[in-house]
């Protein structure tokens, strides 16, 4: 139930988020410092969300098959596949790389 | 005398932009039911947040053992950007009444990028609502064909579903690495999670890693190209320019 009311509480703020640009004077998002935080800080959630669920397990460091997903992943996106064969190919690299006995 | 809708390229480009961006809900479905959120709230993220970046965050920091108040956090953090596109389909559209509520939930990265492609109003206002629209009947559909078919497919490691997740994330990074900074910026960010892993209880690492980027993006203001990180997950224009694209014209 707790799961239930946050996904609820998420849903309520993100569509408030972006209504906010709507309702807002043009001037107080027009601001570039605002734009450019709305930038950064969307690189840096997704780049922390790649790097967390990479190597974190709980509390712990681990290195494991999820690395291989990640390089293979890379390679993928180098040569400009689209989204959904990326994560075809990470889940292949996993599952492979798990059939040869890594963890 | 403009172009019939059949014609038009804003809804042209909104349609296959549509069907690019609809389909990888699939890969949504599948690894929100592997995190252990069941198919209902599956689909209820795609219905109501409606934001491919915080839905993959939110189920992201609960497959890592993160507290739902930490995904709910992490969402809407990633979410922040959609106020900034929302001020500008405002500028270039401006949505009256229940209109504005539609608008206001189908703006996504997608949808802005689509509009703001197209030069003449009425295709700005064609990309946005079919790109939008689409993409929200398409994403919808595909996230349930996705949440189904991982409740079939059992154990999700097996299946290299974790793997999926992180091949996932560095697929919606990755277009938004165009800069120096933005990649400077990402592992800064990269350190700070690993660093705090082991430190705090898990989901937090990704909220210290926001308190990084933006203290990097308000006191490192005016360091990089504008718009950074505001780029689409998939490009309705490849091969064209989009600096300046978040300014509102």
């Amino acid at each position: 139930m707790t799961l239930w009311f946050w996904i609820v509480v998420a849903c309520v703020v993100g569509f408030l988020t972006k209504l906010l640009g709507y309702l807002v004077p043009k001037k107080w998002l027009a601001n570039p410092r605002v734009a450019r935080v709305a930038g950064t800080l969307t690189i840096g959630l997704l780049a922390s969300l790649t790097v967390a669920n990479t190597v974190a397990t709980g509390q712990q460091l681990v290195l494991d098959a999820r690395l291989g997903a990640l390089v293979a992943a890379a390679v993928a996106l180098w040569l400009k596949a689209p989204f959904l064969a990326v994560v075809i190919v990470g889940a292949a690299a996993a599952a492979g790389l798990r059939l040869l006995g890594l963890p | 005398m403009p172009t019939s809708l059949r014609q038009s390229p804003g809804a042209r480009v909104g349609l296959s932009i549509a069907v690019a961006t609809g389909l990888y809900g699939i890969s949504f479905g599948a690894l929100s039911v592997a995190s252990g959120l069941t198919v209902w709230q599956t689909q209820a993220l795609s219905v109501l947040l409606f934001s491919g970046g915080s839905q993959f965050a939110f189920i992201g920091v609960i497959a890592g053992g993160g507290t739902p108040v930490a995904a709910a956090s992490a969402a809407a953090l990633l979410g922040i950007r959609n106020a900034v596109y929302g001020m500008q389909i405002n500028v270039l559209l401006h949505p009256r009444g229940w209109r504005r509520l539609a608008a206001a939930q189908v703006t996504i990265d997608e949808s802005l990028a689509t509009s703001t492609g197209q030069t003449d109003p009425l295709e700005q206002r064609r990309g946005f609502w079919v790109a939008g629209v689409g993409i929200f009947v398409l994403w919808n559909l595909f996230t349930l064909v996705g949440s189904l078919a991982g409740d079939a497919l059992g154990d999700p490691k097996q299946w290299g579903l974790d793997g999926a997740a992180v091949a996932a994330f560095l697929a919606l990074l990755w277009p938004r690495l165009r800069s120096r900074e933005a990649g400077a910026i990402a592992a800064a960010c990269a350190l700070a999670t690993i660093l705090s892993v082991p430190f705090v209880p898990p989901g937090v690492p990704i909220l210290v890693a926001a308190v990084v980027a933006a203290a990097v993006g308000w006191f490192g203001y005016r360091a990089g190209p504008e718009g950074e990180g505001l780029e689409p997950d998939i490009d309705p224009y490849p091969g064209t320019d989009h600096t300046g694209r978040t300014a509102p014209s």
